[in-house]
């Protein structure tokens, strides 16, 4: 395609015809303020703070939708496109709770941080109010229609993204307001709970169902023995919520603040994640050897198990049984490390910090309760849990790195990749090898590079000993429909992966916000966050799941071996197909 | 009065079948595009089955391939389209600028302490829905009410007992012809 040439405040900005003012901006280092523009999403045009002054149009030009052309002249900081700007943002906050001080969202706010940039000071409007009650049915996700300022971002992530489209907007003018469709309670919707709305809404329209209630409530009990465990992305991004930067992952340091917060026993999910691969590894040798129905798709992302009983059931009976790493820990927990400690499984208190919102609504299925007893009691997410910290005055950057508790806690670098896309295929691979040929992978042939990346769909064909065994990654649900589009039509893969969020649990719904110069789901962020998990992997002396010596254990003293009985009652589960049914979203928005 | 009012129930196997081919005709005319075939879609459902009911929308959303929340949105965009059930006459007093200066708010609030309900509101019996309506372009015969099809001129609050009595009776009339 051509390039054209525009000059954005003087300065000559040279870009591929099509490309908007705005980002001819951004190509020149000019940044022109935004807010409903999202540059993974649809341009949406909105909310007008992005006005630009372009030489010889009439009006105002909303620069994130206007292509730029041959010869354009813009200005984007003259005076009186200041003034207009601030009164645009005025009157976005002229319909918006006034309450900063004890919203969620505060010192987080897109909105604020606008307001505060833009000069707004003296509130000159007054008007009209609209009023809507919060829906909080779902345990994942709460939604709160008067923090919202219309700019759509949660419908486009939802329907875009993640073809979902559990959200819309519905009614006209001022009455116009996001909701599910009919406004059902937002259990009740096609909702998979993963939370991207949350990451990307710029106000506290939707927040995460906090449960640190819960948690304070279980501290202060005398009688109920609190444990915890942390997923694998966790540790790679809380260190972005004490204002660090990303790529590091905070492992230790973890471990010591749940200790310092009270919890009796630390342990480590990707301790669940080492023992979900020695199940679902088995179930897959299984059905290799078996010629059982393939692929066998992964189901340790509760998102997607959900999207998939609404929108593939027909495509239920190849995912794996095997439950996911948090439901495995949370099982054990309540069985074997129950009667090791000798006590009744309901006085302990499981939780979970986690990076997903939707393993809230995973802890609640009654199908993965041990014994009828939930395995995980609480489920914190990532912004949870370093509020939490906050508000005990935890010194979180500072603290000592502490290892986890046995007979729980031991991970191996297997379980370190689980957090990102492909992860989870890199890690059975090792242990299906192994499982296979009774003999390791060599230690140079233990990192599958096909297997990672953000790429939307990735596929590899592995060599088994002469076998090909082919795999496919898709993260993102949007990818996923792609993918299994072509696995319906009858494309032969051994082993899909699926995550629902872009970039796998790294970037999950419950992760911390984006900083103030970051966008939501910034590929350059999240391939920072899946950087440190790998370089845990390559840190660890052990990589393979099945060389966990906590694993070993396990097996040797209480579950025998993979897929036993006794595996099978406390790790594996069943899907069902589950109303309402989704409808993709087949074209363009309406 | 216990009696319910209903219009004809169409929620039979042939109306769905109907609505189908109905679909599969707009499909084709936008082929590639079938998003375009929804308006229509939603038109034939209002005037058949008098509002946009639940069930419809997410029938629609299976047949075009529309996600249910989308279509929701364009069906409470329009006024035109409702997504509460209507009652068996719908009465629209004009609202538009000469019925207004021609004391149409007068004929509007004898209704609603007649009928005991809000413009946009149906009575409990499933008689009247009461709704304000803009220019209906008569404005000749200001004040104008209009109820379903019929259009009533030059309207006086006092004569507005005698429009209520009338439809009243002639819904009674028709039941009784049915039972």
């Amino acid at each position: 395609m051509a390039d054209v040439t525009i000059t954005i405040d003087g300065i000559q900005a040279t870009v591929p015809e099509g490309s908007t003012i705005l980002e001819a901006g951004d190509s020149v280092g000019i940044h022109i303020p935004r807010l409903c523009y999202h540059p993974r999403l649809s341009i949406e045009g909105a909310c007008r703070v992005c006005v630009v002054q372009v030489e010889g149009a009439r009006n105002l030009t909303a620069s994130c939708c206007f292509p730029a052309a041959d010869g354009m002249v813009v200005h984007t900081r003259t005076p009186e496109v200041l003034r207009i700007r601030r009164d645009i943002v005025e009157l976005l906050l002229d319909n918006h709770p006034m309450d900063c001080n004890t919203c969620e969202r505060n010192g987080n706010c897109e909105l604020q941080r606008l307001s505060y940039a833009l000069g707004v000071r003296d509130r000159l409007f007054e008007g009209e109010r609209k009023h809507y009650d919060r829906d909080i049915t779902s345990p994942s996700v709460m939604r709160d229609p008067e923090k919202c300022i219309l700019c759509g971002r949660c419908v486009r992530v939802c329907g875009e993204v993640q073809e979902v489209a559990a959200l819309g907007q519905v009614h006209r003018g001022f009455g116009t307001i996001v909701m599910p469709a009919y406004d059902s309670p937002f259990m009740e919707t096609v909702c998979v709970a993963c939370g991207q709305c949350i990451n990307v809404c710029p106000t506290a329209a939707f927040l995460e169902h906090g449960n640190s209630d819960d948690l304070m409530a279980a501290l202060e009990d005398p009688n109920r023995i609190v444990i915890s465990q942390m997923a694998p992305s966790v540790r790679a991004a809380v260190g972005e919520g004490f204002g660090q930067p990303p790529g590091k992952a905070w492992e230790g340091q973890c471990f010591s603040a749940m200790r310092a917060m009270g919890f009796d026993h630390v342990f480590d999910t990707q301790f669940g994640a080492d023992l979900t691969i020695m199940e679902e590894g088995a179930e897959f040798v299984h059905k290799l050897k078996t010629n059982a129905p393939l692929p066998n798709i992964t189901s340790c992302c509760p998102t997607w198990v959900k999207y998939a009983e609404q929108f593939h059931p027909d495509l239920l009976p190849l995912l794996s049984s095997a439950k996911s790493p948090m439901s495995m820990q949370g099982a054990i927990a309540k069985s074997f490390y129950a009667e090791k400690l000798g006590v009744d499984p309901q006085s302990i208190f499981s939780v979970a910090v986690m990076c997903c919102t939707c393993k809230k609504l995973e802890a609640q299925r009654e199908e993965l309760y041990v014994d009828g007893v939930p395995a995980v009691d609480a489920v914190l997410a990532t912004r949870e849990f370093v509020w939490l910290m906050k508000h005990m005055g935890i010194d979180f950057l500072n603290l000592p790195a502490e290892e986890p508790d046995h007979p729980l806690g031991a991970s191996s670098g297997a379980g370190a990749i689980f957090g990102t896309t492909g992860g989870v295929t890199e890690a059975a691979l090792r242990t299906a090898y192994w499982m296979l040929f009774d003999e390791d992978l060599a230690a140079d042939a233990l990192e599958f590079s096909e297997c990672r990346g953000l790429k939307g769909v990735k596929e590899a064909t592995v060599d088994f000993k002469g076998t090909p065994v082919r795999i496919a990654i898709a993260n993102g649900l949007a990818n996923a429909n792609r993918l299994l589009d072509r696995v319906r039509a009858g494309e032969p893969f051994h082993w899909i992966e699926i995550m629902g969020c872009p970039g796998g649990c790294i970037g999950g719904g419950g992760q911390p916000y984006a900083g103030a110069n970051a966008v939501p789901l910034d590929e350059n962020l999240l391939r920072l966050r899946s950087q440190a998990l790998y370089d845990l992997d390559v840190e660890r002396p052990l990589r393979c799941s099945h060389h966990n010596p906590d694993i070993q254990k396990l097996y040797a003293e209480y579950l025998g071996e993979p897929m036993s009985e006794r595996s099978h009652h406390l790790l594996h589960t069943h899907y069902h197909p589950r109303v309402p049914f989704g409808v993709r979203p087949q074209e363009a928005q309406v | 009065m216990t009696t319910r009012f209903k219009k004809e129930v169409l929620d039979t196997p042939a109306w769905w079948q109907d609505l189908d081919r109905y679909i599969d005709e707009q499909k084709n005319n936008n082929p590639g595009h079938v998003q375009s075939a929804l308006i229509p879609v939603l038109h034939y459902v209002q005037d058949r089955y008098g509002y946009v009911p639940e069930k419809a929308v997410n029938h629609v959303a299976q047949s075009l391939g529309v996600p249910t929340v989308y279509i929701w949105g364009v069906a409470s965009f329009y006024s035109y389209f409702s997504l509460t059930p209507k009652g068996l006459y719908t009465i629209r007093v004009c609202a538009g600028t000469a019925c207004y200066v021609q004391g149409s708010q007068a004929v509007m609030n004898e209704f609603i302490r007649r009928l005991e309900i809000q413009p946009g509101q149906t009575t409990e019996d499933g008689l009247f829905t009461l709704e304000e309506a803009r220019c209906l372009g008569a404005c000749g015969q200001a004040p104008v009410v209009m109820v379903n099809d019929r259009v009533h001129a030059k309207v006086r609050p006092e004569q507005v007992p005698d429009i209520v009595a009338e439809y009243t009776a002639l819904a009674h009339a028709s039941a009784e012809a049915q039972a």
